[in-house]
C-alpha cells in the first residue's frame, strides 16, 4: 500500500453517481406498487415483465420529485427532457433495455455545499440528475445452480445524480454523499435506506500528480451501499492506483466491484468489454415538457432546506456552525431539537436554553439512539419530555450529573423527569444550612486531610467536594458547595 | 349473406334476416374451407366466437345491441388477445397465449363484434409479401401464385375473399395499404396516435399504427368509429375527440383540391398501374374536385430513411424476446449467453434477424450520428414537405404501389427489391399522416390501389373522399373468382 509520503505527491479525483429510489407509491412506468420486501414478483405486472405489446406511462409524481431535487440543488430544470432506451441484455432487465434519460436529462447543472470535518466549506458541482427505472434483482440463495429473478424492483423510479469530479478525498466524497442523503430525505423523495438499496452510489476514482491539469484514467467502483464502504472502497482504490503508477504500471479504464469482506475492489469488466448501450430516444414516451407554472408549484412545496435551517439555527439559537450542522442532518432531528427548545419555557428559548438543548440532543440523546439503533422518530423520550428534564437543570432542581441518571431512567421507563426526581428524591440541595452541615460533618471526620489541605495541599479540595457530594447523595448544588467549602476549609 | 359488406350485414342482423350465430357459423366454415387455398389465418377461434354470437343474438333480441353487435371480425395476429394465442407470425411466439387484450381488441369486443380468429402476417410485421410468416405464406385470392402483399397480408386476403367483411391490421411502412392494394380492398392507416398501440406487438414504435382493412370505406368508417380514440395506456395516443366517421361520408368532393404527388409517378411505376390511377383521378375531376400537381422533393428519401429508423426501433423492441419469461426457448441452454443466442437465433426468422442486425448497427457507437440521427433529420424534411403541401391542398393522391401483386418467391432473394414495394406508402408513416388505399381498377387482371393521404386527423375527409369514389365506381365490389359466393 502507498505510503503517506507518496500519497502526498498524488491528488485524488472523485466523482459520484448516486442512485436514489424515489418514494412514489407506484412504479415510474406502471401501476405496480413499489413496496419493498414483498414475495418475489408479486409487485410485477405485465408492463414490468416487459410483455409483448405493453407500453410505459410516466408517473407524474416521479417527475415532481425529480424537479424537487433539482430546485434544492439550484439546478436548471429542463423545459424539455427526453427518455431514452439504454439497450443491453440481462435477465433482470425484462425489456432488454432500461428506460433512462441520456442526452436531455430533467435536471441540469446544480451544486451542493458541504462542510468538512475541519469546518472547511466545499462546493461540489452537480453535472445532472435524470430519471430512470430500476432493474430487477437476480436471486441465488436456495436455488442450487439456478438463478432466480425477482422483478418487484424493476420499474422503481430512480433519480441518478451525477456529480462533477470535484472531490479530492474519500472524506469529501462521504461528506457530499451524506449531504445528498440528508437532502433527499428532507425533500421526502427518498427514504435513504442504504441496506435496502434505496440509496446507493458508484464512485469514479482517479489519481494524478499534484498540480497536473489533466485527469488520470479513472476506475468506476459500482454499487457501494454504505457510507463506511464508500470511504473504504475509495481509499483502497486510490492506494491501488498509486501503487500501480509508482511501479510503472498504468491504470486501465474499467468497472470495479467493492468487496466489503476483503475490503478491496476487483475488476468487473474493462472498457473493451463494456456494453455499447445504443441509446436512442424512447419512441413510446413523448418528450417530457415542464412549464414554469409546474416548477413554481413544486418550488412552493419545498421544505426549509438543511443549509437554510442550519443558518437559522446559528442565527436564532446562537449555535455553532458545527452544532447546527449536526442538528439539521435530518429534518426529524431538527424538528425534535426545535420542539424541545420551544417547550423549554413558556417565554420561548433563550440562547442558553438552546445551547443546553443542543448539547443534550446531540449528546446523550444521540448516543442513546445510536446504541439502540433507532431513528429520532422512534426515540423513547419525546421532545416534550426532554424539555421537562432540561427545565429542571436550568432551574437548578437537579445537577447536570444527576440529570444523566434521570435521562437513563426516562429512556428505560418512559416516565417524566419530574416524576423520577420526586420519587427518587433527587432534588438538588440549595439550602445553605444543609450544605454547611454536611461540610462540617466531613471536616469533623477528616482531620488529617484537613491539616494537609491547610498545610498547602490544594489538591485535597476535590476530596472534600467528593465526600460532601457522597454525603448528600450527589444532590448538593455544585456551585454553592464550592463556595461554602472554600470558606470553611480556610478556617 | 356471405359476401355482404359490414353495413349490409348490420342491417340484416337488425332486420333479423339471419342471426349472429348463423352468420358466425357460416363464416367460420368459409374460413376453414379457405385455409388450404389462402392460409390467411393462423388461429380460428370457433368456440369463443360461437359463444359470443349467442350472447350477441340475445342482446339483439333484447333490443340492447350496439351498431356492431354480432358482426364478425378477424384480428391481425399482432394484436394481443386474452386467452388466445398471439404469434405475430413468428416461431418466437408460436405458443404465446396473451394474458390480456390489446385496446383495439378490447374496444371491438366491447362493441359486440365477434372475433373469428387471427390473421396471418409477415413475421413481426416485417415484410411486404407475407412470405416471412413462420406459418407459411398467404396466397392472393386473385391468383394463388401471387403474394397478397404484407405485412397484413392475411387480413387483406381474408377481406378480399370475403371470409369476413372487416379485419384489423397495422401499418408501419405500408402494411395496411400495400396488401389492401394488392388484394383489391380498402385499407386505412389512421394518423399516428389516433388508434391506441397498447397490446399491438411493437415493430417500430414511432411508425406503427393500427387500422382497418374492409371491403368499403363505409365499413372502415364503422370500425374506426370504435377503435379510434385516446388511451391512457398509450402515451403516444392523442387526446382529441373522435368524430363519427360515417356522418360525413355523404359530403360532396366538389371544390376539393387534390394534390397529385409528382414523385409517385416515377420510372418504377408500371404503366398499367399508372393508367388505372389516372383514370381514378379523372373520376374525381368529374365529381368536381380540382387536380393540382404537387412536388414533395424529400419523399424519395423515404425508403432509405425508413430502413434506418424502423430497424433501429425494432432491434430494441424485439430485445424482450429472450427466452426467459415467454415465447420460444431453446433446448438445453448451457448458460445465459447460450440461452439468449439460441433462443433468438432459432426463434426469429431471417428477415427479422436482418432487421435486428441493421438496427443494432445504426444505433451503435460511431454510427448513430451518421445513420439514426441523420435519418431523423430526413424524416423531418419529409414531414415538412407534406405540411407545406397541405397548406394548399385537401388530399394528396397517387398510386399505393408501383406494381400489382407479384409472384410468390419473386423477390425473396433480394430484400432491396422487396423494400421498394413500399416506396409510395412509407412517406405517410414518416410524417404520421393518415392514408388510405382503395381499389381503382385492374392491371393485367390484378387489382390496383389508389392512395389518398390527408393531413393529421383528417380520417373523416379521407373516408368521405374514398366513399364518394366508391359511390361512383364499383371496383370495390369486384370479388376474385371462386370467392364470389
Amino acid at each position: 500500500m502507498a505510503s503517506d509520503a507518496s500519497t502526498n505527491e498524488w491528488e485524488t479525483v472523485i466523482g459520484l453517481e448516486i442512485h436514489a429510489q424515489l418514494a412514489t407509491r407506484s412504479k415510474i412506468f406502471s401501476g405496480s406498487a413499489t413496496a419493498y420486501g414483498a414475495s418475489p414478483n408479486s409487485h410485477a405486472n405485465l408492463v414490468d415483465l416487459g410483455y409483448p405489446g405493453v407500453l410505459p406511462v410516466l408517473n407524474g409524481e416521479a417527475v415532481r420529485m425529480a424537479v424537487k431535487f433539482g430546485l434544492a440543488v439550484d439546478a436548471e430544470i429542463a423545459p424539455r427532457s427526453v427518455f431514452a432506451r439504454k439497450n443491453y441484455f440481462y435477465p433482470d432487465l425484462p425489456k432488454g433495455y432500461q428506460i433512462s434519460q441520456f442526452e436531455l436529462p430533467i435536471v441540469g447543472k446544480g451544486r451542493l455545499d458541504v462542510v468538512l470535518e475541519d469546518g472547511e466549506h466545499k462546493r461540489i458541482g452537480i453535472t445532472r440528475a435524470h430519471l430512470e427505472e430500476d432493474a430487477g434483482k437476480s436471486l441465488h440463495e436456495g436455488l442450487g445452480k439456478l438463478t432466480g429473478i425477482d422483478l418487484n424492483r424493476a420499474g422503481t423510479p430512480l433519480v441518478e445524480i451525477v456529480s462533477e469530479p470535484d472531490m479530492r478525498s474519500a472524506k469529501e466524497a462521504v461528506a457530499y454523499l451524506k449531504k445528498v442523503h440528508t437532502l433527499v430525505r428532507y425533500l421526502e423523495i427518498c427514504d435513504g435506506n442504504m441496506q435496502e438499496g434505496s440509496f446507493r452510489c458508484d464512485a469514479n476514482v482517479s489519481v494524478r500528480k499534484r498540480g497536473a491539469s489533466e485527469f488520470g484514467t479513472r476506475a468506476e467502483i459500482k454499487n457501494i451501499n454504505s457510507f463506511r464502504y464508500v470511504e473504504k472502497a475509495i481509499n483502497y482504490e486510490v492506494g491501488r492506483q498509486i501503487d500501480l503508477l509508482e511501479s510503472g504500471g498504468k491504470v486501465v479504464q474499467e468497472t470495479r466491484l467493492f468487496d466489503p469482506d476483503k475490503g478491496e475492489t476487483r475488476s468487473m469488466r474493462s472498457k473493451e468489454e463494456a456494453n455499447d448501450y445504443r441509446y436512442f430516444p424512447d419512441p413510446d414516451l413523448l418528450p417530457l415538457e415542464i412549464d414554469e407554472a409546474f416548477i413554481e408549484s413544486v418550488r412552493k412545496s419545498l421544505p426549509e432546506l438543511p443549509d437554510v435551517k442550519a443558518a437559522r439555527f446559528c442565527r436564532d439559537y446562537g449555535l455553532s456552525e458545527y452544532d447546527a450542522g449536526v442538528l439539521t442532518a435530518s429534518r426529524d432531528l431538527a424538528d425534535y431539537f426545535e420542539q424541545t427548545a420551544a417547550s423549554f419555557t413558556a417565554a420561548g428559548p433563550s440562547t442558553e436554553h438552546a445551547k443546553l438543548t443542543a448539547n443534550w440532543v446531540s449528546g446523550a440523546l444521540a448516543a442513546a439512539l445510536n446504541a439502540n439503533n433507532l431513528e429520532i422518530g422512534a426515540s423513547k423520550i419525546s421532545a416534550l419530555a426532554l424539555a421537562g428534564l432540561l427545565r429542571r437543570i436550568a432551574d437548578d432542581t437537579i445537577s447536570g450529573k444527576i440529570a444523566k441518571d434521570v435521562f437513563e431512567e426516562m429512556w428505560a421507563s418512559g416516565r417524566e423527569a419530574d416524576a423520577i426526581i420526586d420519587a427518587q428524591g433527587l432534588r438538588q440541595i440549595t439550602d445553605t444550612g444543609a450544605i454547611e452541615r454536611a461540610i462540617d460533618e466531613v471536616m469533623a471526620r477528616s482531620p488529617a486531610q484537613l491539616a494537609d489541605y491547610r498545610g498547602g495541599k490544594d489538591k485535597l479540595f476535590g476530596y472534600f467536594v467528593g465526600q460532601v457530594m457522597k454525603a448528600t447523595g450527589g444532590k448538593a448544588n455544585p456551585a454553592q458547595l464550592n463556595e461554602l467549602l472554600k470558606k470553611k476549609l480556610v478556617g | 349473406m356471405l359476401t355482404k359488406t359490414l353495413a349490409e350485414l348490420a342491417q340484416g342482423l337488425r332486420a333479423k334476416n339471419f342471426s349472429s350465430v348463423e352468420l358466425t357459423r357460416a363464416l367460420l366454415q368459409r374460413i376453414e374451407a379457405s385455409q388450404s387455398k389462402l392460409n390467411s389465418v393462423i388461429s380460428i377461434t370457433a368456440d369463443s366466437a360461437m359463444a359470443a354470437a349467442a350472447v350477441a343474438d340475445g342482446q339483439i333480441a333484447a333490443g340492447n345491441a350496439k351498431p356492431l353487435t354480432g358482426l364478425p371480425v378477424l384480428h391481425k395476429d399482432i394484436f394481443c388477445t386474452a386467452g388466445v394465442r398471439t404469434t405475430c407470425g413468428s416461431r418466437m411466439l408460436e405458443n404465446f397465449v396473451s394474458p390480456y387484450d390489446a385496446t383495439v381488441v378490447a374496444k371491438l369486443r366491447a362493441a359486440g363484434m365477434i372475433m373469428l380468429g387471427k390473421t396471418n402476417m409477415d413475421e413481426f410485421a416485417m415484410g411486404s409479401s407475407n412470405e416471412t410468416s413462420y406459418f407459411g405464406p398467404v396466397k392472393n385470392p386473385w391468383n394463388p401464385a401471387l403474394v397478397p402483399g404484407g405485412s397484413s397480408g392475411g387480413s387483406a386476403a381474408a377481406v378480399a375473399a370475403r371470409l369476413v367483411p372487416v379485419a384489423t391490421a397495422t401499418d408501419t411502412g405500408g402494411s395496411i395499404r400495400q396488401p389492401a392494394a394488392l388484394c383489391g380492398v380498402t385499407g386505412i392507416k389512421p394518423t399516428y396516435g389516433r388508434v391506441s398501440r397498447y397490446g399491438m406487438i411493437a415493430f417500430a414504435s414511432s411508425l406503427d399504427q393500427g387500422g382497418v382493412i374492409a371491403a368499403t370505406a363505409e365499413d372502415a368508417a364503422l370500425v374506426l368509429n370504435v377503435i379510434a380514440g385516446f388511451d391512457p395506456r398509450d402515451s403516444t395516443s392523442v387526446d382529441l375527440p373522435v368524430p363519427d366517421y360515417t356522418a360525413t361520408l355523404a359530403e360532396s368532393v366538389e371544390g376539393l383540391r387534390f394534390g397529385v404527388i409528382r414523385e409517385f409517378f416515377d420510372a418504377g411505376l408500371e404503366p398499367a398501374v399508372e393508367r388505372a390511377v389516372r383514370d381514378a383521378l379523372a373520376v374525381y375531376e368529374k365529381l368536381g374536385a380540382t387536380l393540382v400537381d404537387v412536388d414533395l422533393p424529400a419523399l424519395p428519401l423515404s425508403v432509405p430513411t425508413y430502413y434506418v429508423v424502423a430497424p433501429a426501433e425494432a432491434s430494441s423492441n424485439l430485445a424482450r424476446f429472450d427466452g426467459v419469461r415467454f415465447g420460444y426457448r431453446c433446448k438445453d441452454a448451457v448458460n445465459l449467453e447460450d440461452l439468449y443466442k439460441r433462443s433468438r437465433g432459432e426463434g426469429f426468422g431471417a428477415e427479422v434477424k436482418r432487421r435486428i442486425m441493421t438496427g443494432t448497427y445504426v444505433l451503435s457507437a460511431g454510427y448513430y450520428d451518421a445513420y439514426y440521427l441523420k435519418a431523423q433529420r430526413v424524416r423531418q424534411l419529409i414531414a415538412r414537405d407534406f405540411a407545406r403541401a397541405f397548406a394548399e391542398i385537401d388530399v394528396l393522391v397517387g398510386p399505393t404501389t408501383p406494381t400489382p401483386a407479384f409472384a410468390l418467391g419473386a423477390k425473396t432473394s433480394d430484400p432491396i427489391t422487396m423494400y421498394l414495394n413500399d416506396i409510395y406508402t412509407i412517406g405517410a408513416n414518416m410524417a404520421g399522416l393518415p392514408a388510405l388505399s382503395i381499389p381503382c381498377g385492374f392491371a393485367d387482371e390484378l387489382p390496383v390501389g389508389l392512395q389518398l393521404i390527408g393531413g393529421h386527423f383528417s380520417e373523416a375527409r379521407l373516408l368521405n373522399v374514398a366513399h364518394q369514389y366508391q359511390l361512383a365506381t364499383d371496383w370495390h365490389r369486384r370479388v376474385p373468382a371462386g370467392w364470389a359466393s
